[in-house]
């Protein structure tokens, strides 16, 4: 097969930090991020509450996922011998470059020059629209977010809801340019019909579709998605042919483990009940759906993660994005500012993992560590630990090269360990930090401003100074004399 | 070696580098069979109330719910019709000929492709199971149902639920699909619908924008 060029989507450009920084500024995108988020928080935790088992579906979600984590090699076999045996065809892919070289060469070999796409991320993940356009063939996004995301030229900033931080003026905008539409209307009723219309005709007329996967089913071979629009049934059903790429995280043991994941996906993701549509097939079934049936098992960076015990259950993740709508740190950013396909609070463990560490590595720090993404996910990925698993990485990483070792945060982390390592030398600093801040220190008890290397810390915030007694000092006075013999040495 | 099998050992390497030691695999069906699953499995609802939950649910979603005896599925279907303002629908193969309201074109799609159903008035089916909990509808590819198409490019769907095949639970409801698991299968659940524009439920965006069901008791 001829050379392929493979395009990569410009993500990781920056680090968190900076690119936080730009969107902050940006007031209209973070409204909108801010009200989509509220409004799906509130249902789903309407819709949750209404489950007196949801604990109890959480736990065995995550048991069934973490399973079959453990033994994927087995379950990945399974599917495919099964899969195969219904007439699909399974295709394994290494990384981003394979997955792109084995989806074109099945577009070449049916001469297709436009495909319609269902959302999927792991698209994304691979640049499979950059490197088909680059290749002469049409992609068209037909899930109505997808679609203001590609005619209007932007990036996905949630993986449930990509394009919420549009509004419906800007997404008119976007419409009336792209589908030379001057009478479009702003309501939402307006632009799904123009969506409706648009897409139609293409659903009717493309003979070949590519869709993700939300889960693969070992124990028959077959596949299911999950979606609102009723864009995917018309992907999955309408075309010929149906190239399906889904990451190798995705195959579940049986078929019947879906009545789990079918009351947790849809509350947690959307606040409904039952998501509008779910759809299942298994291999080709004459006189319904396509003709051909391909499933290309991505690894791309996957299959090491399952070796770090500690960060594995990031695999279980179903992409439900609640833990997104939940983060205060995505609340106040929205999603371009993780600078990665995968946004938010999973985002920030998955993207550094699936890039080997080497790139996202300001994200296991876009967290404050609260907990509320991990309380609200429904296959209990301890977000929080796998974060600071994370940033213990990052920074033994950075230890061990030389300009990490002479980094400013790590000799004074390095210092802070000398000091606290023993008592004497604690509060010898506390008296130096005593007589050291009074010149900082401004009228309202704050210090607003530290020279040097401190100066980043008061960049973003104020700091209490200290008190003119420390703890420790006052401990010794009221306490412990009268305990000294019992606390000897405790408190030391 | 070909490609795609080289493809696959490397990736099959790469995971079981990560796993370590496999085990064999009774052992690894056992530990799947003893994973607990302690959500709840059964309902326990009375017939009526399952019945007034799955028509509460449907209607949220925006359905349209009527209720007939079996003696007056084809009346109450002709009623429905003129409602809706429609002449006839299109049907799968299987759909009992009592079902056909007089007075109304009923036509057999099966075989029909994607631009003449996108030309009929709507789709007359029975569904396999549904769900009260969740209202949802759950339809495969067996006579009086046929294939995925048929309720998807229409714009109107009328489905017939008869009493005994709305179940409470979702796990209820995959306990009756076990054995046919493998056919084309979809639950609908509403009238399709998005929220991508500023979290506003639209109802109707590529499916059906119009669902109403029959049940019969």
């Amino acid at each position: 097969m001829s050379e392929v060029p493979v395009q990569h989507t410009q993500w990781n450009a920056l680090d968190f930090p900076d690119a936080a920084k730009v969107l902050l500024e940006d007031s209209q995108t973070r409204k909108n991020v801010q009200h989509a988020t509220n409004v799906i928080q509130g249902k789903r935790n309407k819709v949750v509450a209404e489950l007196p088992d949801w604990e109890d579906l959480r736990e065995a979600g995550a048991r069934v996922k973490a399973h079959t984590l453990r033994h994927l090699d087995y379950y990945l076999t399974k599917f495919e011998e099964n899969c195969v045996r219904a007439g699909g065809h399974v295709h394994w892919a290494s990384d981003a470059a394979e997955a792109n070289r084995i989806i074109l060469g099945l577009l070449r070999r049916h001469e297709a020059r436009e495909v319609i796409k269902i959302k999927t991320m792991t698209s994304e993940e691979i640049g499979l629209n950059a490197t088909l356009e680059a290749n002469g063939i049409r992609p068209i996004e037909t899930d109505l977010a997808e679609l203001i995301i590609q005619l209007g030229k932007d990036r996905p900033s949630h993986f449930v809801v990509p394009a919420l931080h549009k509004n419906r003026q800007q997404v008119r905008e976007i419409f009336q340019r792209e589908m030379h539409l001057p009478e479009l209307g702003d309501k939402p009723e307006d632009l799904a019909t123009a969506a409706r219309t648009y897409l139609r005709e293409k659903y009717l007329r493309i003979k070949v579709a590519i869709s993700g996967g939300n889960f693969l089913l070992a124990d028959t071979g077959g596949m299911c998605i999950v979606e609102s629009e009723g864009n995917g049934r018309m992907c999955l059903t309408l075309p010929d042919v149906l190239i399906s790429i889904v990451g190798i995280e995705k195959v579940i043991p049986s078929f019947r483990d879906l009545d789990i994941f079918l009351q947790t996906l849809p509350r947690s993701a959307t606040g409904e009940r039952m998501n509008p549509y779910n759809s299942t097939w298994t291999g080709v079934h004459p006189g319904d759906g396509p003709k051909e049936f391909h499933v290309v098992l991505l690894d791309n960076g996957r299959s090491p993660i399952l070796a770090d015990k500690e960060a594995r259950q990031t695999l279980q993740c179903i992409r439900c994005a609640a833990c997104l709508n939940v983060c205060p740190v995505y609340h106040q950013t929205g999603g371009h500012a993780y600078e990665s396909v995968y946004a938010g609070p999973i985002g920030a463990i998955l993207t550094p993992q699936l890039h080997s560490m080497e790139e996202g590595r300001s994200l296991p720090y876009a967290s404050s560590l609260c907990g509320a993404c991990y309380e609200v996910c429904p296959v209990k990925i301890n977000i929080p630990e796998v974060l600071i698993h994370l940033r213990g990485k990052v920074v033994r990483e950075d230890q061990a090269t030389l300009a990490g070792k002479f980094s400013l945060w790590n000799i004074g982390m390095q210092a802070a360990a000398f000091l606290f390592k023993d008592a004497g030398r604690l509060s010898m600093a506390e008296h130096m930090g005593l007589v050291g801040q009074k010149a900082l220190v401004s009228k309202n008890g704050f210090i607003e401003w530290m020279p040097g290397m401190l100066s980043g810390w008061t960049q973003t915030r104020d700091l209490k100074a200290m008190p003119a007694q420390s703890f420790r000092d006052w401990w010794a006075k009221e306490k412990a004399p009268h305990a000294k013999s019992a606390d000897d040495g405790g408190v030391r | 070696m070909a490609d795609s099998d080289l493809q696959r050992s490397t990736v099959l390497a790469s995971i079981r580098m990560s796993l370590g030691q496999a085990q064999a695999s009774d052992a690894i069906d056992a530990e799947y069979a003893a994973i607990s699953r302690s959500y709840k499995l059964t309902g326990e609802l009375s017939v009526y109330a399952l019945l007034d939950l799955f028509e509460d649910r449907l209607l949220e979603y925006g359905a349209g719910v009527y209720r007939a005896s079996a003696a007056e599925i084809g009346a109450t279907i002709g009623s429905i019709l003129r409602r809706r303002g429609k002449s006839g629908l299109a049907m799968p193969a299987g759909v009992p000929m009592e079902w056909m309201a007089e007075g109304f074109t009923f036509v057999d799609a099966t075989g029909f492709d994607a631009y003449e159903l996108d030309k009929t008035e709507g789709i007359l089916s029975s569904c396999t199971v549904a769900i009260a909990e969740t209202g949802s509808l759950v339809l495969q590819n067996v006579a009086g149902q046929g294939a995925r198409v048929l309720s998807l490019v229409p714009d109107y769907h009328l489905c017939v639920v008869f009493a005994d095949q709305v179940v409470e639970t979702v796990p209820e409801a995959f306990e009756r699909l076990e054995n046919t698991s493998t056919l084309p299968t979809t639950f609908i659940s509403g009238p399709s619908a998005t929220a991508d524009i500023e979290m506003t439920r639209i109802k109707g965006v590529h499916g059906p924008r119009f669902l109403d069901v029959l049940i019969v008791v």
